[in-house]
């Protein structure tokens, strides 16, 4: 950390007065001039169900349309939605980021709706830490998107907060500012909204919700603070449409029985709440981020890491010691993982190869025991074929037989031979079908043989 | 005295006269989540104090609150027709972080009254049975979404096939008329989207006005309701105290048309068709509950075993008993039939596989 500057702690600082004007008042303009060329940075996050107005209000207290789709109530979980502008006012520029909750709020199991908004802003903690830690860094370059501000919407029930409100608003008050606001206020009348308000208010207490307290320590704002303080939660319309009130266009909603103006205080707590919101405590809204909410997490994170401000000895620990310590272990872990993996990954490898080389051998089992039933097989049909070669000749030896006997019938006689020829023919034919009769058995034989050839099968069937 | 007059034109008065000394009974059940004006419209409806000395539980203690069945019971009257009406609640609906199967006490109860009514109606003495059965159902969606919600969508499909189903937008004033156009017209696409059969009002018939019609039309097309309740009087001047809600911006008329549905709402509950509802529960509601529970009994183990062991359990009457033997006997008569069935697909098997090695044979012959 830092070193300790030589100074004795007991001597007081004395008081000297000026013989003339030195010119060190104009350090506050100094101040002021170098961060207006910077530009300053808000995140403001809108927390609250589908549909309660988060957009609009948004729209309106910027006096700008961000455009976005609005969202359906068929999210299966909660998102967060984050979307960074550019807005300039005189010669302030501001980098606007508005986050935005989607879906939250609509599914039928909400336990764990906290869980994605708490995410988010540890991540941003997280990002400004690691950079804070890193060896080079540039802080003063650094685009910070921790969320400095969160707008809570309560839905105008009239009755009390919502347990899903409760719920998340405890889980929320220690990393953010929460500022709770009633939204779409136009729909309770007066006497409801005083009760309303004082509920809700009463249910934080007892539940210990710390939500964001106005400053109240500089007089400049001091009084502004307190009196707008009594009047959380704020009570908000918002509205982007102009409606023509008198001879001038304000921002309003216009129902069949009145015009609700936003900017009308007997109306809304709009004005309040930009107040409070922009115009009085930006900057200490940023103030109390950095040094509150992001130094508790700081704090936190660096505990759950192990590291101490004083060692056992009550010496000043220096963080980079501490550090080193950290990395040296993690290293030795990382290297023991990575042993153990290889031994589990060799032996996994040798397992593999000794059931492949089962599979191997009997495939080549397999392969001789079919080679072998194949070839007697074939012999089988060799000698069939043998057979039939047999048949055929003797086949061909009667024909011919036949033939020499029908030519010497002819010389005989013509009726007598016709008589031959008939029976001949019939003896032919026969002795045809007969052939054809054992082709066919010879082709099922063989066909028969081989049970899987298909094909063998469709000869013999045709 | 004309002779050709019989006199059975006098049947209507007869019918009236004995209804008016029987006196109405109906059962209105109203359901959503808290805050969205549904026991001030009650109290708006039917111009009582329903609840009053209500008791608001805390945002902590519903945390993991379950949801209850609340009946609260009066006697009203107007013009001498006498009307018991009962309003079923049910605080803790949606209340607590996790609300799955938050409907299940509410789809019980439902057909805990049908049960009741199914074991009167098969008893013995059946002169007083008491119809408790839900008539109606109220559903209230919030005004400050975008349509139906999860939760909506899953609660009227467990209920619908079981109650009437009104839908009803509630605290109507948060929304200005184009909002409310939109709004509506998403509900009625999501509830065609997810199949959800609401009450449909029945159709006029052909011989009604056209001022009549006109009305009816105009009923239809404004469903669901976006209702205001009140029971605060905001204005005294006029013939009648105006109900309303009073704002600095104006005022809010509960019976005004152009401010909200109430009267159309009012007038389709109560006016025209409160005798239509509890037909419909009876005719369509209830004779479908008795088909399948009757069916379950019949098949044993089938479906609805958790409402047969209920009944066998909780009634001191039992079932009509020759209910029971018939059961098993048709339970043999199916089994028997599976068998036959299985047996003649094998025979036809055996005959195709015998037909065509016979074609085969043949085959081989003709060559």
């Amino acid at each position: 950390m830092a070193v300790a500057v030589g100074r004795p702690s007991n001597e007081e600082l004395r008081n000297l007065s000026l013989s003339g004007h030195v010119g060190f008042d104009s350090l506050p303009d100094q101040l002021v001039n170098k961060s207006t060329s910077q530009g300053f940075c808000f995140n403001i996050l809108c927390v609250g169900e589908t549909g309660i107005g988060k957009s609009t209000l948004m729209d309106t207290l910027f006096n700008t349309k961000f455009e976005s789709d609005p969202a359906t109530h068929n999210e299966p979980g909660v998102r967060l939605k984050a979307r960074s502008y550019e807005l300039q006012e005189s010669n302030v520029r501001l980098k606007l980021t508005i986050v935005d909750t989607v879906g939250f709020g609509d599914q039928i199991n909400k336990d764990d709706s906290y869980k994605p908004i708490v995410e988010y802003i540890d991540a941003q903690f997280e990002a400004y830490l690691q950079e804070e830690l890193k060896i080079k860094r540039s802080l003063f370059n650094y685009h910070d998107t921790r969320i400095h501000a969160c707008l809570y919407f309560i839905a105008p029930t009239g009755h009390s907060l919502k347990s899903l409100d409760l719920v998340t608003m405890k889980k929320l008050d220690s990393k953010v500012n929460i500022i709770p606001i009633i939204a779409k206020a136009d729909t309770i009348a007066k006497n409801e909204l005083h009760k309303f308000k004082s509920k809700i208010m009463s249910e934080l207490v007892s539940n210990g919700v710390q939500i964001y307290q106005f400053p109240t320590d500089e007089e400049t704002v001091a009084e502004i603070n307190a009196t707008m303080s009594v009047h959380l939660p704020f009570a908000v319309v918002g509205s982007t449409e102009e409606v023509k009130i008198g001879n001038k266009m304000a921002k309003a909603r216009q129902y069949p029985w009145g015009v609700v103006q936003v900017e009308n205080e007997n109306h809304c707590d709009f004005v309040k709440l930009r107040e409070m919101l922009i115009r009085v405590n930006m900057e200490d809204l940023r103030e109390q981020t950095h040094t509150r909410h992001y130094e508790l997490y700081r704090r936190c994170k660096l505990e759950e890491m192990g590291f101490k401000d004083t060692d056992p000895d009550s010496k000043p620990f220096s963080l980079q010691e501490t550090y080193e310590a950290k990395r040296n272990e993690f290293l030795g872990e990382l290297q023991k993982k990575e042993e153990e993996m290889r031994q589990m990954f060799v032996m996994r490898v040798k397992e593999k190869e000794a059931e492949l080389k089962e599979a191997e051998k009997e495939l080549h089992e397999k392969f001789d025991l079919l080679k072998r039933t194949h070839q007697e097989e074939k012999k089988k049909v060799e000698d069939k074929k043998k057979e039939l070669e047999e048949e055929v000749s003797n086949f061909q030896k009667k024909k011919a037989a036949a033939q020499l006997l029908q030519s010497q019938a002819q010389q005989s006689g013509t009726q007598q031979s016709k008589k031959d020829k008939e029976k001949k023919n019939s003896i032919v034919r026969g002795s045809q079908s007969g052939m054809s009769f054992s082709i066919s058995r010879l082709t099922i034989a063989r066909a028969s043989m081989d049970p899987l050839n298909c094909r063998s099968w469709l000869q013999a069937i045709q | 005295m004309d002779k050709e007059y019989v006199g059975f034109a006098a049947l209507p008065n007869q019918l009236h006269r004995k209804s008016v000394k029987k006196g109405f009974d109906f059962t209105l059940m109203v359901a959503g989540e808290s805050g969205l004006g549904k026991s001030t419209l009650i109290n708006s409806l039917f111009l009582t104090n329903l609840y009053e000395n209500r008791q608001i539980p805390e945002a902590s203690a519903r945390l993991t609150q379950t949801l209850t069945i609340e009946r609260r019971g009066v006697e009203i009257e107007e013009g001498g027709i006498k009307v018991k009406l009962t309003v079923v609640d049910t605080p803790g609906f949606g209340d607590s972080v996790d609300c799955s199967d938050c409907w299940l006490p509410v789809v019980r109860f439902i057909e805990e009254q049908f049960e009741q009514y199914l074991r009167d109606e098969s008893g013995l003495n059946r002169k007083n049975i008491q119809d408790s059965r839900v008539h109606c159902c109220l559903y209230f969606i919030s005004p400050f979404g975008r349509g139906l919600r999860p939760l909506d969508v899953a609660f009227l499909r467990a209920v619908h096939e079981k109650v009437n189903i009104i839908p009803v937008i509630g605290k109507a004033d948060a929304l200005m008329p184009k909002e409310t156009q939109a709004l509506k017209q998403k509900i009625r696409e999501q509830l065609k989207e997810e199949e959800i059969n609401i009450y449909q009002f029945p159709e006029c018939d052909s011989d009604e006005d056209e001022d009549f019609k006109r009305q009816d039309a105009e009923m239809k097309e404004s469903i669901p309701f976006a209702v205001v309740g009140s029971c605060e009087v905001v204005r005294d001047g006029g013939p009648r105290p105006v109900r309303g809600r009073h704002y600095s911006w104006g005022t809010v008329e509960v019976e005004n048309p152009h401010h909200c549905d109430f009267l159309n709402l009012r007038r389709m509950l109560v006016q025209t068709h409160l005798q239509d509802l509890k037909e419909v529960t009876h005719d369509l509601l209830y004779e479908g509950y008795r088909a399948r529970c009757l069916q379950s009994l019949a098949r044993p183990g089938a479906r609805d075993r958790a409402s047969r062991s209920k009944l066998s359990r909780q009634s001191a009457t039992e079932i009509p008993l020759p209910m029971l033997p018939l059961a098993d006997t048709e339970k043999l008569i199916r089994e028997k039939d599976e068998e036959l069935r299985r047996m003649q697909e094998m025979l036809e098997k055996m005959q195709a596989q015998m037909q065509l090695s016979q074609a085969q044979g043949e085959q081989s012959d003709a060559l």
